[in-house]
């Protein structure tokens, strides 16, 4: 129980300082609305051609928005270094990972909830589906685990801003391809069934993603 | 309390501690005294359990913090020139924050008591980025003894205060260390806040050169400047 009370502390601390400044949120919702308009002009986002490469550009979007606020999130700790004020607690270090996932999580989320209605309506592409939720649902997380795990190592590169999308793409691809495709098929109507595969790999990855922080975040975190 | 045996650490071919022995007694408080580059905040923060050393051996009552990590850290307050504040949160969101890491029963009445010693309760509900340098310093000595420590190890805490914050954060110190607290202090700066310490140990390239009293550390340094 201490152990998931220090994992909320972290949440709840994390979302208090987001509430004060709004300054990453708005960051992600600001830069999802203009990719949305950018791909809309680009690719003339109408009709069939909506419908498929609507996915591609769903999820292109959600993992730039994403990555730009998880760079924000961990330099936030960086910042007068409450990283130090974090490993000094005396709680196993993967409690510290799983609140900064969990609330990136949450912040990737408010964006979500913002941009799938308004690619739906501004595309008439089918994405507010149980189906496609939860294929989101998965995609988010893992993408947030993957994104917090790394985040957490480029923060204390020099070129922390450059080094996290060039860590976090390639080991997101398998991810993407997965979120992508399963999007897409159940756009198209496709039963859950049909993407079974798909799914499982979004949550065979999820859970190795989890894994692996909860056993090298240790080693991560310090100098 | 503290005991250091042939303690070193090494940053790739640099070391930064090549075998550092001695040790602190309980209710002790203790200078540690060096260049820039001596390798006193890397002692710290092996202390903090914040990095690890590469040999040696290192007990925090009576505890090896690579073995007990967890139960070292209960133990130690850490306070450095940095705050480890968060400046987006109020003064009191960061205690309370800190107050449920270390599972503080009485967390609530614990911030508000420190809040009051520091002098910041009006000021509880302001944002922290809203705070003078010597308010924050004051904000990070009640982080910092916000879990009782028995050992409190400060890094430099003195650096960009101006003369009143000095003082005003020694004598808040010097308080602390009348309650029984151990204490480990790093310092370049040898008259800063100096009067409340009695022993004092200088680092120098990663070595000690000299463990013992104030004023043989005076008369020695006397003998170096006029011997030059």
């Amino acid at each position: 129980m201490g152990f998931l009370r220090k994992v909320w502390a972290i949440v709840v601390k994390d979302v208090a300082a987001e509430l004060h400044t709004r300054e990453m949120v708005s960051a992600m919702l600001v830069f999802s609305v203009l990719s949305l308009l950018i791909f809309s002009f680009a690719l003339d986002l109408r009709g069939a051609v909506a419908r498929a490469a609507g996915p591609g550009v769903l999820w292109a979007t959600v993992a730039f928005a994403s990555t730009l606020g998880l760079s924000r999130s961990l330099a936030r700790e960086q910042q007068s270094g409450c990283i130090d004020g974090l490993l000094l607690a005396p709680v196993d270090r993967s409690a510290i990972f799983f609140g900064k996932a969990l609330g990136n999580l949450i912040f990737m989320t408010v964006v979500e909830v913002v941009l799938l209605p308004l690619f739906s309506a501004l595309f008439d592409v089918p994405l507010l589906l149980p189906g496609v939720l939860l294929v989101v649902a998965l995609g988010t997380l893992g993408y947030a685990a993957v994104g917090t795990l790394l985040a957490s190592i480029a923060v204390n590169t020099r070129a922390r801003e450059v080094m996290l999308p060039v860590l976090l793409l390639p080991l997101a691809v398998p991810l993407l391809i997965a979120a992508v495709q399963a999007t897409g098929r159940l756009m198209e109507g496709a039963s859950l069934g049909e993407v079974g595969g798909w799914l499982q790999l979004l949550v065979i990855y999820d859970l190795l993603v989890v894994a692996v922080s909860m056993l090298t975040y240790n080693y991560v975190v310090e100098e | 309390m503290i005991e250091l045996c042939e303690l070193a650490k090494s940053f790739g071919p640099r070391a930064a501690l090549a075998g550092v022995s001695f040790s602190v007694d309980a209710g002790e408080f203790v200078a540690l005294v060096g260049p820039n580059g001596a390798g006193k905040t890397t002692l710290l923060r092996i202390l903090a359990t914040l990095i690890r050393p590469t040999s040696g051996e290192v007990r925090i009552a009576g505890l090896d913090p690579a073995k007990a990590g967890e139960a070292v850290r209960r133990c130690i307050g850490f306070l450095s020139h940095r705050t480890l504040l968060y400046e987006d949160l109020t003064a009191e969101q960061n205690l309370r924050f800190y107050a449920r890491m270390y599972d503080l029963p009485d967390g609530p009445a614990r911030v508000g008591e420190l809040l009051e010693r520091v002098g910041l309760t009006e000021r509880r509900h302001d944002l922290v980025r809203t705070f003078s340098r010597g308010m924050q310093q004051r904000l990070a000595v009640a982080r910092a003894v916000l879990p009782r420590p028995q050992v409190l190890l400060l890094d430099e805490p003195y650096t960009g205060l101006d003369v009143e914050a000095v003082q005003a954060l020694t004598d808040l110190l010097g308080e602390l260390v009348g309650e029984g607290c151990t204490a480990l202090l790093t310092t370049h700066d040898l008259d800063r806040g100096f009067a409340m310490r009695r022993r004092v140990v200088v680092l120098s390239r990663g070595w000690v050169v000299y463990d013992g009293s104030r004023a043989g550390f005076d008369l020695a340094r006397h003998r170096a400047l006029t011997a030059r």
